[in-house]
């Protein structure tokens, strides 16, 4: 295939962002049709990529490269193998969903639209690296949009706060990152960034224990591992809807993304030995998180630490370091994007109408607001692993994983399941059921944009519960070459 | 028709959700939802007589098997059969359905919300009866919740916001253990497939899993399973969801809970724990005995104990799933004696018959508490007089779910009693007693009900069972009787799978 197609994917958002910075200030309506056609097309090439990846033939595919920075071999070089495809569609539909709900921010709509472009192309640019340089370059842009997007829009209580914590949580991560990076590029004596050639440079036992930790958890703070995780509620919670959706759908899986690309990829003798510290704070996300969760008064941290207790999963599904594991975090990176920021969409459509996000203060809005209330309980579902929907099909095979290797991990994480399950039931009774006060009665319905945006999500966990077959295969692929290189089970 | 007969188990399984997809889709016109809905769910029963039809009873192993690739990754596969075990419950299921849609029809709001979690539900317990494979298994065993869960807590009555997180907490809490130990099975056996598992688990019996020994691994699972399972049925002491869920749901959803959905972890039993952990069943079964006769006494004590008409029936089915626990546990104790067979052959026959009268009398609660708004049996007396129709029905029922000797209920409980006696003489004896009681908590009911001195309050407000209320009790009062005089046509194919399969 001679069209770019992964770099036109990463870059649309970035033209559409730079575009939309030069419109006249008073023209309102363009810079948010602009936003929402070009993630519509980034997300239509995230389906194209999808869809022409080659299982059969596994590996890396579309892959471009050209030389950037010769001298210390840095090149901008693409391509997605069965893991990051699918991340790069649901950072797709993310975006798109995350633009088509953000409608009606009126306040400076040219710079939040931009920035939220800006946005997405960082992690676009993550999903499909193949030059650590760039990988980085790609992780590190996402800063600027976040923090400020989450000061000037944010939620106006919390904003500063959740902002600056959120950069310096995961800035001290970064910091440990690059010097991971650093000691994999120089240090061992393999001068590339070129991650095809790292992945096979087979360095020495005693160097990877070492630097594992400084790649794997530096990465691992921006995908919330315990007890770094403090950052992602608050952060969650003060940034606007659309922010909201990107970080916890997409930013998170970044980290865990980086982490495993960087870390265990490369880095799997030291992946071996740190397996067990990991299941050990990943259990800790799964159960405390959910724990926390249920005891939030604020609807935005219920979904806030849900994530936090979601992403637990998907270290632990790393750290088994075997086939069901693996392929179970695989899945559950899509399926909780997916979900997560149908929440959080949800969420922000509720606190715009109520302008509360107080759970004492809301109830009965299923009966103005159904659709959002049907698409959260969906969502709910899907967080409770129940079965026919996404989350079950990814957390099943986790927990096989885990049985494997840890089987007490299997069993203190499966407590999460119940207690999610508590927290979403009784949310979902204590906003969308019971009486409608009065104060809400107000209320309007969501608009034509939201229902389609919650439909895509809606669909995309049903059939990916119902038909695992939609995904599992690229995923195996993925995996397969992950074990490949791990040498494990 | 082939696409119809090559499927014919899938058709059964997925026109409820079809149904109900196609529902949403429908105007808002409440006697065409009502209407819809009935006719929908009268295909699967139609379907299920088909497939009876072309059932070849005395044929070992399953029946009108399907089976497809769905999840390979981890080897689950979309496998679905029928023998002579889960067929009745498939009947029962698909029989039940429509009844209550047809008692739904006093529902006033939110009807096509309302029916369709109705029709899911069905997916969700057919889907249980019919899964060849573990993983498929407990999909239908989780998702049938949800429906169960939203009905409760949009449609039931006061105390519904409690009872429904409760009953969802406590039944999803029990399928932890259970969704471990088939992950479990599937890491060790490699497959969820239950026709191979039935071969390979049980005999699994050297070495280490895990670091443990095999034999203490297999403990821990078997528990796991039957603690799930024993919650749903449910066993004493696992059953104080029970009382609640049950009184507060709707008058329909009682009726598919305590008809259908209790059958659920009473299947679970037959289908899984015994044929999976033979050796844990045996060794554990004086345990499960004692459990039984627990619920049959003290469910029956309980019962009597109520003065709310819903919440008494509600624990009679406690009393009376006793002795499917009961039956079940003589079995596992005695596997492949006559005794066991016997005693199979009862519990069988019991989840079909508690199944009709149980459904029955929830109903009857429900018309009553519709015309008086009441469930307080204090409040009624001396009804016989003013609505006579019902009264006949309620005690014809009644009858039926005390186990007169003519009725369903009869045959089964001696089935099972037959079958208990040699093994566990004690716990039988026991539940015997307990028999007693549960005649004095329904003639107790009858007598507060329709007997003693009128109360005035009443009078020129009662109307009589209507058309549509005859319509829906009608079935099960028949089947009550023709199984209570002639039962060999179910029973029979019963008796053969459970002789094939134990």
């Amino acid at each position: 295939m001679n069209f770019p197609i992964l770099s036109f994917t990463i870059f649309i958002p970035l033209l559409a962002g730079l575009l939309i910075l030069c419109y006249p200030r008073d023209r309102v309506t363009w810079p948010r049709v602009t936003a929402v056609a070009a993630a519509a097309l980034t997300f239509l090439l995230t389906i194209l990529v999808y869809v022409n990846y080659d299982i059969a033939q596994g590996g890396y595919q579309f892959i471009e490269k050209v030389p950037w920075m010769p001298i210390w071999d840095i090149s901008y070089h693409v391509g997605v193998d069965g893991i990051s495809a699918p991340l790069l569609l649901m950072a797709g539909v993310v975006l798109f969903c995350g633009s088509a709900v953000s409608w009606n921010v009126s306040d400076r709509p040219r710079e939040f639209y931009a920035f939220l472009m800006f946005l997405g192309t960082s992690v676009l640019g993550v999903f499909a690296s193949l030059d650590l340089f760039q990988l980085f370059f790609f992780f590190e842009l996402a800063i600027f949009p976040k923090y400020l997007m989450i000061v000037i829009w944010g939620s106006p209580k919390t904003r500063e706060y959740g902002a600056m914590k959120l950069t310096l949580y995961l800035f001290i991560g970064s910091v440990f990152a690059l010097i991971g990076v650093l000691a994999i590029v120089f240090l061992s004596g393999a001068n590339t960034f070129d991650l095809l050639l790292l992945e096979k440079a087979g360095f020495d036992t005693a160097f990877q224990q070492l630097w594992f930790p400084f790649v794997f958890f530096g990465f691992a703070v921006l995908a919330a591992i315990f007890p770094v995780h403090s950052w992602a509620p608050d952060g969650h919670v003060a940034a606007p809807t659309a922010v909201s959706m990107m970080l916890a759908g997409v930013e998170m899986k970044v980290g865990a993304f980086a982490a495993l690309r960087v870390g265990i990829m490369l880095l799997p003798e030291g992946a071996r030995v740190w397996a067990p510290l990991i299941l050990a704070l990943a259990t800790i996300n799964v159960v405390y998180g959910a724990l926390i969760a249920l005891v939030q008064t604020d609807f935005k941290y219920v979904i806030g630490f849900s994530s936090v207790s979601h992403m637990g999963l998907v270290m632990i599904g790393f750290a088994t370091l075997n086939r069901d594991g693996l392929l179970g975090s695989g899945l559950q990176m899509f399926s909780h994007g997916v979900m997560t920021a149908l929440f959080f969409s949800v969420v922000g459509m509720v606190y715009d109408r109520a302008h509360t996000r107080d759970i004492p203060q809301l109830g009965g809005l299923f009966q103005k607001m159904p659709a959002a209330a049907v698409a959260f309980i969906v969502a709910g579902l899907v967080s409770m692993g129940m079965p026919g929907f996404s989350g079950f099909i990814a957390e099943f095979p986790i927990f096989m994983g885990a049985w494997q290797v840890a089987p007490i991990v299997a069993i203190i994480a499966v407590l999460g399941v119940l207690i999610t399950a508590g927290y979403i039931f009784l949310v979902i009774r204590r906003v969308f059921f019971g009486d409608l006060r009065p104060e809400l009665a107000h209320v309007s319905d969501v608009s034509l944009l939201d229902k389609i945006s919650m439909g895509i999500l809606v669909v995309l966990m049903i059939a990916l519960g119902v038909f695992p077959s939609l995904m599992y295969p690229m995923i195996q692929s993925g995996v397969n070459y992950i074990l490949a290189l791990v040498g494990g089970a | 028709m082939d696409f119809l007969m090559g499927h014919l188990l899938s058709w059964i399984l997925f026109l409820p959700t079809i149904a109900a997809l196609v529902l949403l889709l429908l105007p808002d016109r409440p006697g065409l939802l009502r209407w819809y809905t009935l006719v929908a769910s009268l295909l699967p029963f139609v379907l299920t007589l088909v497939a009876w039809a072309n059932f070849q009873t005395g044929q070992p192993g399953f029946q009108l098997e399907e089976q497809a690739t769905w999840y390979s990754a981890i080897n689950a596969s979309y496998h679905v059969g029928v023998d002579g075990i889960s067929l009745p419950m498939v009947l029962l299921t698909t029989l039940l359905m429509p009844l209550a849609i047809l008692a739904s029809f006093s529902v006033k709001e939110r009807i096509k919300t309302y029916m369709f979690l109705f029709l899911l539900l069905e997916t969700g317990m057919l889907g249980v009866f019919l899964a060849l494979d573990l993983m498929l298994f407990f999909v239908f065993w989780e998702i049938g919740l949800v429906p169960m869960y939203f009905l409760i807590a949009q449609w039931g009555s006061a105390n519904r916001n409690y009872a429904s997180l409760k009953f969802v907490l406590y039944t999803m809490g029990g399928s932890l253990g259970l969704l471990l130990a088939i992950q479990l099975i599937g890491v060790v056996s490699g497959t969820f497939d239950l026709p191979l598992l039935f071969e390979r688990w049980p005999g699994l019996d050297s070495g280490t899993l895990l670091g443990l020994p095999v034999g203490t691994v297999k403990s821990i699972a078997f528990w796991a399973f039957v603690i799930a399972f024993a919650i749903k049925v449910p066993v004493w002491p696992f059953h104080t969801w029970l009382p609640d869920a049950h009184t507060e749901a709707p008058t329909a959803g009682s009726m598919i809970l305590a008809g259908v959905l209790l059958k659920l972890g009473a299947y679970g039993f037959l289908r899984l724990v015994l044929p999976l952990y033979p050796v844990e069943s045996h060794n554990f079964a004086g345990w499960l005995a004692a459990l039984g006769a627990a619920a049959i006494i003290f469910g029956a004590w309980s019962a009597y104990g109520q003065t709310d008409f819903k919440r008494l029936v509600a624990y009679s089915s406690i009393n009376h799933m006793g002795f499917v626990v009961l039956g079940i546990a003589a079995a596992a104790w005695v596997l492949g004696t006559q005794d066991a067979a016997i005693a199979l052959n009862g519990a069988v026959l019991q989840m079909f018959n508690h199944g009709l009268s149980a459904a029955g009398m929830f109903f009857l609660v429900g018309v009553i508490y519709e015309r008086t708004h009441t469930r307080d049996l204090t409040r009624y007396g001396g009804l016989f007089s003013l609505i006579p129709i019902y009264g006949g029905v309620l005690i014809f029922t009644a009858m039926g779910s005390l186990g007169l000797p003519g009725l369903g209920g009869f045959v089964s409980e001696f089935l099972v009693v037959r079958g208990a006696w040699p093994v566990f003489t004690l716990a039988t004896a026991l539940s015997m007693i307990g028999l007693f009681f549960t005649g004095a908590y329904i003639l107790k009911a009858l007598k507060m009900v329709l007997h003693g001195p009128l109360n005035e309050q009443w009078r020129g407000h009662l109307p009589e069972m209507n058309a549509r209320e005859l319509l829906v009790i009608a079935p099960l009062v028949v089947l009550m009787l023709v199984i209570g005089l002639w039962p060999a046509w179910l029973l029979d194919m019963i008796n053969r799978a459970v002789v094939m399969f134990f």
